[in-house]
């Protein structure tokens, strides 16, 4: 799929240009093949579903996309201040509305400067030209010779009219042709420069930012009472008891779904914690054995497939041959607050506030399950503290929604308590890595690798069920819809071109504990099993690490973002561990398709208590054309150091009973001492495509930790995360 | 009953209960959004505010045993026009990625550098171990704090 040859997507993109051709035959004889239209254009054509020209001389563009914290909002209002010739801040963004936005999925998969980016850059490139025609009538003069700044049209003397003085009469609710070139990346004014954030001065400052400070005249707020354990079957409660209590307002029981609705939040809080006192529960499912949660895995019925092949020819010489295994926990996204949602019944309708990655999504599934049309619900995304992914943001939404409705009229807030977020959030699953290599001459020349894991996918709106929480537990109980496989293989195809591989995928659709989608998905484990593997080849070999990776790729970007590593690193070929100093470097390209990231992280280890410190991680990225340098160095400096924090810490604990890890003692992660300094070097590439950057960072940060550690000590950490008691017995 | 509660210099009277946890009325009743809920558990220092010039976790601190105290949140930080030293340094460094601990860490941070306008990072590092950050801008925020206590000490 990486030669020359048409790909895949691309042979889609190019027949979908071929059908444009056959419509327009009736027109012109001789129509020219209309270009495909990018990013998430495709599927919403009219311009006027994307922008909005104001008559203050502002512009409203409308994104399926939403902020999470990784300054996406900031990015798209550049790419459309670039093409339309005006500033940023006059650039008024609507995101993640369904009565608004167009439907562009799911913030997710690091595709949104991709997707939205691509679509926002043409469709504004396109309103200009429309605009500067328009303009070029009003002021009669030819319109190539017409200038614009700050959204306004000016002529060769002079003389100008703005958009805002356009806005009335240009008419947006059109096609879009693809047939305007957008702007040259020579000549960018705002993409590519560190433009400041648009949301950080109200996050500084204490203005509403978040879901959780929406309060509108009238708010309730609303708590609910969870189960012990997964499936448990609500037997007797005290309703009666609950409402005596000061300030409640409703209790509402539907099959297993209990919640309360109060006045005051803290009287929410209260009832709630009188309900879980007063409330017996019955039934649920044994979790398994946590210790034999890998052994399960590789047993279990799996549908198994060859995801990647390449026979290889016999090597020359002797092979030797190298097996690992590799494995990663149940981890959890942690929201820092926890999900949140607001909900409003008003005249038939539902209105609901969220922080959900995908609002059209959310909004099937809650029609689904309220028992509505979809017409008559209304998702409108408002922030939540980062997600990382599919987390309880979407369950929050329905929590509010069975609350509201029986309080009919009057919005009603639930948030979730701390433990609720981390009994019930769907986790990124646990997984398990084979790996087996032979190596001659010093070189890799066959590869092999299986991976074990449970959905990565189990986000709302897939169809075949529902796959909001509540829903499971109403007296009318829904059922989640299948979980989706391929995610457990992302990046489980090495970039190394290795003469022979073989890639085969274990999908085990049976999961013990609720999973879904997490930063990266499979590809946190897969480059760490990856990398590891790699590096432990390296020293059979004889060889330095990066010379040794450098070698096997045939992709030159791949080479020069591991090269540039090392030399922020100061790498040094001839430099040994001393037993509590290391250092390791990870790579890959994410997804195979997006951003390379290469990471180099240096390592202190305390023997004596076990304790591994990540001290320092450069990181070189190669990410094509940048929209904003400084807001993709934040997202790489977070990934590198929440990447850290999975890899030394995280761990979902659980016994037959169920999940024990309920709050930060139980699953601690990376604290301000123990964080990295992170050092970013981006390899810019303006005239490239851009590439999905957000994610990219996680499994190269746990490859570099890994390797720094056996770099280290000599010792290899196979098994996720690198606590202390697992660190003391590697090196025992 | 009525709490009279004295926040970022200004008095109230509160109708709450006296163990109503005072983030909720912080939040609820006064609208002020920087405190934030992360756990109601003292285990993250995201609802961190100032009570007599102490940090004070406002998730267990009981309504009624800070009336009469002064107490500051980040709001009542410098002003809109005039931001505080902490608020453009984090401005400056881009220090914050979805935001939701920034001002509890500002909190604290701003108690450090009362006590010790000179922290070394180290120091820094450490009045900061309760205050998570989830998204991994632990970096920036050190940065951000450092180069605050640069600008506050040279004073206005």
């Amino acid at each position: 799929m990486r030669g020359k040859g048409l790909t895949r997507r691309q042979f889609g993109a190019a027949a979908a240009g071929g059908i444009v051709i056959a419509f327009s035959l009736g027109g012109a004889p001789r129509a020219q093949p209309k270009a495909p239209l990018p990013g998430d254009l495709a599927r919403h054509r009219l311009l006027d579903a994307w922008l909005r020209i104001n008559p203050d001389n502002t512009a409203t563009v409308f994104t399926g996309k939403v902020e999470l914290g990784q300054g996406i909002l900031t990015a798209l209002a550049q790419i459309a201040a670039e093409e339309l010739g005006m500033q940023p801040a006059q650039i008024v963004m609507v995101s993640g509305d369904t009565a608004r936005s167009p439907d562009e999925g799911f913030t997710a998969g690091s595709r949104s400067i991709e997707t939205s980016g691509g679509a926002i850059r043409q469709v504004c490139a396109e309103a200009r030209d429309i605009l500067i025609k328009l303009a070029a009538k009003r002021l009669s003069w030819s319109f190539d010779q017409l200038n614009v700044q700050d959204g306004v049209v000016y002529d060769p003397g002079k003389r100008h009219v703005s958009y805002g003085e356009l806005a009335a009469s240009v008419d947006l609710h059109r096609r879009a042709t693809g047939k305007v070139k957008p702007a040259p990346a020579g000549g960018y004014r705002v993409v590519g420069k560190p433009v400041k954030r648009l949301d950080i001065p109200g996050k500084v400052t204490g203005a509403g930012a978040f879901v959780q400070d929406l309060r509108p005249a009238g708010m309730l707020h609303g708590r609910v009472v969870r189960p012990p354990r997964y499936h448990g079957i609500l037997a007797k409660t005290d309703i009666r008891g609950a409402k005596a209590l000061p300030g409640v307002v409703a209790v509402v029981q539907d099959g297993s779904f209990l919640g309360v609705v109060a006045e005051r939040e803290e009287h929410a809080v209260r009832a709630r914690a009188y309900l879980q006192r007063h409330t017996s529960w019955i039934g649920g499912e044994d979790l398994p054995d946590p210790r034999k949660l890998y052994d399960d895995l590789i047993n279990a019925d799996s549908q198994d497939s060859v995801v990647s092949e390449k026979k290889a020819p016999p090597p020359s010489g002797i092979a030797r041959v190298f097996e690992a295994t590799y494995t990663k926990p149940h981890t959890a996204h942690a929201s820092l607050g926890p999900s949140c949602a607001l909900a409003q019944f008003e005249g038939g309708k539902l209105t609901v506030w969220t922080h959900s990655q995908g609002v059209f999504a959310l909004r099937r599934d809650l029609a689904g399950a309220l028992n509505l049309d979809v017409d008559a619900v209304r998702c409108i995304h408002v922030q939540g503290a980062g997600c990382y992914g599919h987390n309880g943001a979407d369950d929050a939404a329905l929590d509010a929604a069975l609350l509201a409705r029986t309080v009919r009229g009057r919005p009603v807030r639930v948030q979730w308590m701390r433990d609720d977020e981390f009994a019930w959030e769907p986790y990124g699953p646990a997984m398990v890595m084979k790996t087996k290599a032979s190596l001659a001459g010093g070189r890799i020349v066959e590869w092999s690798s299986d991976v074990w894991s449970n959905t990565h996918g189990m986000r709302p709106g897939r169809g075949g069920g529902n796959n909001l929480l509540a829903s499971w537990y109403l007296a009318q109980p829904l059922s989640p819809a299948p979980g989706g496989a391929g995610g457990e293989a992302r990046n489980a195809v090495p970039l190394y071109a290795f003469p022979g591989r073989r890639i085969s995928n274990h999908f085990v659709a049976e999961a013990p504990l609720r999973v879904s989608s997490l930063r990266s998905l499979g590809a946190y484990a897969n480059v760490f099993a990856i990398e590891s593997f790699v590096d432990e080849l390296a020293a059979a070999a004889k060889a330095d690490p990066v010379d040794f990776r450098i070698a096997h790729l045939e992709d030159k970007r791949a080479a020069a973002a591991i090269a540039a590593a090392a030399k922020a690193a100061g790498w040094k070929k001839d430099a040994k561990g001393d037993g509590a100093h290391g250092r390791g470097i990870g790579f890959a390209r994410y997804k195979n398709a997006a951003s390379y990231v290469a990471v180099v992280a240096r390592v202190r280890l305390d023997r004596d208590s076990g304790k591994l410190r990540v001290t320092h991680m450069h990181v070189a990225v190669d990410a094509g054309q940048v929209i904003n340098p400084d807001g993709l160095k934040n997202q790489i400096e977070g990934g590198v150091i929440q990447g850290a924090s999975w890899t030394l810490h995280e761990q979902v604990r659980f016994d037959r009973q169920g999940i024990i890890s309920r709050d930060w003692l139980g699953y601690p992660i990376l604290t301000m001492p123990e964080a990295p300094h992170v050092q970013t070097v981006l390899l810019g590439h303006p005239d490239l495509p851009p590439l999905g950057v957000g994610e990219a960072a996680m499994g190269p940060a746990a490859a570099a930790i890994a390797n720094a550690f056996a770099h280290a000590t000599g010792k290899r950490l196979r098994d996720l995360p690198f606590t202390p008691p697992q660190v003391k017995a590697v090196l025992k | 009953m009525t709490l009279a509660l004295k926040v970022n210099g200004k008095s109230h009277d509160v109708e709450a209960e006296p163990d109503t946890p005072l983030i909720y009325v912080l939040r609820n009743d006064l609208a002020l959004n920087s405190p934030r809920f992360g756990c109601g558990l003292a285990q993250c220092g995201s609802c961190t505010v100032l009570i007599d010039g102490k940090p004070a976790l406002s998730c267990v601190t009981a309504a009624g045993r800070a009336a009469g105290a002064d107490i500051v949140t980040l709001e009542g930080l410098g002003s809109p026009d005039r931001l505080h030293p902490l608020k453009q340094a984090f401005i400056a460094e881009q220090a914050a990625q979805c935001g939701y601990c920034t001002p509890g860490i500002i909190m604290r941070a701003l108690d450090l550098l009362t006590r010790n306008p000179h922290p070394r990072e180290q120091d820094l590092r450490e009045a900061l171990a309760g205050n998570l950050c989830r998204c991994g801008a632990h970096d920036r925020v050190i940065r951000a704090v450092l180069r605050a206590a640069r600008v506050m000490e040279k004073g206005p």
